[in-house]
């Protein structure tokens, strides 16, 4: 995935159909009906909802996130980094002899290679967040809904995007009504 | 509000004891936390905040004052030339540690009751990171040439020793800041979504908005999230405890009697952790009482964080111990000097308020009485607070005072720049705090609410990973037609 910062994201014209929205008020209807949605072969859709739930993952089909490798990468690039600093620095750039220490040793490096490695990894996994997250991303079409304020709060929501292929705006719409949703709208952008 | 249960705290091995009491649901528990940040500003707050920033004015005062006259201005000089700036720069550290404990440490320990407190502590740390850096910064004494602590190309050609522990100490507080600041900030994202959802002016919409950066709880969004919450409480775990073992190198790493010990590390982490719990316990306390959040911040909550405070002041009272049996082991006659004089000599007075503060009051905690009355909690942790400043205290000055040489021995007297530069860092440290339960979620909604029965984890039956059998309510046998191309 590239990342481009995104702070508005390119929108359709003017009142088309950008997808639909339903409102659910458990966990449970929730996840069974993201497999539902899943299954139907979607794949521009998401669920909404104001806490982690266990088992979305599978219910959604989202595959493992990459960020991990980031991390690994900014921690031994971070290690790397801490070594080669404290060598080049005291031994190489400009030996400095003090208290008879050896120029460079390894048991003497370790805590600011412990900590640049430790640095670097953490700033990998906040990058990563941002770069998979899309962030920032300052408005959405699903904030122009009142009934999405309360996704970070007690509901649980499903968007299907109408530019999924898989779209039909009342096939799509009857769907989501029948997986036990309390509430399905259209959203216009 | 369906039953309202009050006390959580029983043991009953067959049930798992609610950590949300008060029939919360979501709805009210939202209501609940952003109500702190919502509704007008109470006049105590108002009251409070002008004494902590009065207070944080005199600190950058009596800093301006230092910088413009010299060092001399405390009271320390050769010998002592570490008195009150590393005692508090270590007090202060010290204190940061247990927001990390509750937020990484106990993340992957899975214990649920850290939700309530961790954003809190957080800040905590946050802010007690700040005011500790600001010390070791001041007592350089020439602070306008703190770069060379970095590994900066400069004019002189010159770059940092990195075979010296203040060094790594440079390196080891700075991540530690950093990492404690990401960890918080992404921790913050979904709560500070709800106070963008639900803001009613535009200021706070757009401020809101731009900090929550777009999030939508999003189940693809949630999935990344959660994955480098993990890997960020991995890494911050063994991070937590490389930084106090760094700054115990401060001292291990030198030639002093009664610093020269290979105990340190693992004492002055226990140490941190006793001391920041306690700090934790000190103001939660009588925020909670304050914001009414006795729902949120159960009695269990503070049992909880009280018998962390036993056992790390355990860990530190058998460090005390220990230090003197090595002592009197290894037979090196300045190490024994060393620490009969600790306990007998001019600081005795300090080093019994130590003893006092750390090792005796905390016993109160091995009574359930103890435990579960919040007076009695925060007196003892109060006296834990006091305790931790006097350990730092008497490890740094009792050693420098009198080292090998008798004829160099010396008396470490504060001047009044001393005690109120003290007294201002908490100033500072206090308006930082008042202004983050003010404007920011201080509780983290989002995971409180997880660990809540509305969440589907404590229904009698168990949902694991990509398994679940909740209730259905409209279950069709028709196949669904919608999504087919």
């Amino acid at each position: 995935m590239r990342w481009k910062p995104r702070l508005v994201p390119e929108l359709p014209d003017e009142g088309q159909l950008w997808g639909v929205l339903a409102e659910y008020d458990t966990v449970d209807t929730l996840l069974v009906a993201a497999e539902k949605v899943r299954e139907a072969g979607f794949s521009r859709w998401d669920v909404h909802t104001p806490i982690p739930i266990h088992g979305l993952d599978e219910a959604m089909g989202i595959r493992p996130s990459p960020i991990p490798w980031l991390v690994l990468g900014g921690g031994a690039i971070g290690a790397a980094a801490g070594l080669v600093l404290q060598w080049a620095t005291n031994a190489f750039d400009y030996p400095f002899l003090i208290s008879g220490k050896p120029l460079f040793g390894l048991p003497v490096a370790i805590p600011v290679t412990f900590e640049l490695t430790i640095l670097l990894a953490s700033l990998g996994a906040v990058a990563g967040l941002f770069i998979f997250c899309g962030w920032p991303q300052l408005h959405h079409p699903l904030f122009s809904v009142a009934r999405f304020l309360r996704a970070s709060n007690d509901r649980y929501f499903i968007s299907i995007e109408a530019a999924d292929p898989c779209f039909d705006e009342m096939k799509t719409r009857w769907m989501l009504e029948d997986s036990g949703a309390k509430a399905v709208e259209e959203l216009r952008a | 509000m369906a039953t309202e249960i009050l006390d959580n705290t029983a043991e009953d091995p067959g049930r798992r004891a609610p950590l949300v009491l008060g029939g919360h649901t979501f709805t009210t528990l939202t209501e609940t936390v952003c109500e702190v940040v919502e509704r007008p500003t109470p006049r105590a707050w108002w009251v409070a905040f002008s004494l902590s920033l009065a207070l944080s004015g005199l600190f950058f005062a009596l800093l301006g004052y230092l910088v413009v006259t010299g060092i001399g201005v405390w009271g320390l000089n050769i010998p002592t030339a570490w008195a009150f700036d590393i005692t508090n720069f270590v007090f202060w550290v010290g204190i940061g540690h247990a927001g990390t404990l509750i937020s990484a440490i106990l993340f992957l320990f899975r214990q649920k009751w850290r939700t309530a407190i961790n954003r809190f502590a957080e800040g905590m740390t946050i802010f007690a990171v700040v005011c500790a850096l600001v010390f070791p910064t001041i007592h350089t004494g020439r602070p306008w040439f703190d770069y060379w602590l970095m590994p900066i190309p400069n004019q002189m050609k010159m770059w940092p020793q990195f075979r010296s522990p203040l060094l790594w100490d440079v390196f080891a507080v700075s991540t530690y800041f950093t990492v404690s600041l990401l960890f918080w900030y992404v921790g913050m994202i979904p709560d500070l979504a709800t106070l963008r959802d639900r803001a009613k002016t535009r200021l706070r919409k757009v401020l809101y908005g731009i900090f929550s950066l777009g999030w939508r709880g999003s189940g693809r969004q949630w999935h990344h999230y959660e994955r480098v919450y993990l890997l960020l409480a991995a890494l911050a775990t063994p991070l937590v405890l490389s930084v106090h073992s760094v700054v115990s190198f401060d001292f291990a790493v030198s030639q002093l009697p009664g610093w020269h010990t290979t105990i340190f590390p693992p004492y002055f982490v226990a140490g941190a952790i006793f001391g920041g719990f306690a700090m934790v316990l000190t103001l939660l306390i009588p925020i909670r009482a304050w914001l009414g959040l006795h729902h949120i911040v159960t009695a269990r909550h503070l049992e909880n964080m009280a018998k962390i405070v036993l056992a790390t002041g355990m860990m530190v009272g058998y460090a005390y111990a220990m230090e003197l049996f090595i002592a009197w082991y290894s037979g090196n006659p300045y190490e024994r000097f060393v620490f009969i004089n600790r306990a007998l000599g001019p600081y005795a007075w300090a080093y019994w308020t130590m003893i006092g503060c750390n090792v005796l009051a905390p016993q109160l905690f091995w009574f359930e009485r103890g435990r579960r009355n919040p007076l009695a909690l925060w007196v003892v942790a109060m006296l834990v607070n006091v305790g931790m400043w006097f350990e730092r205290f008497v490890i740094i000055v009792t050693s420098l005072t009198r080292d090998f040489l008798p004829s160099s021995w010396d008396y470490f007297r504060p001047t009044w720049v001393d005690l109120l530069t003290l007294a201002g860092s908490f100033g500072l440290f206090l308006t930082l705090l008042l202004l983050f339960i003010r404007f920011l979620p201080s509780f983290a909604m989002a995971e409180v609410k997880s660990v809540m029965p509305e969440a589907g984890l404590e229904h009698g039956r168990h949902r694991g990973h990509g398994q679940y059998w909740g209730e259905i309510p409209h279950q069709h046998d028709r196949q669904f037609e919608g999504g087919t191309p």
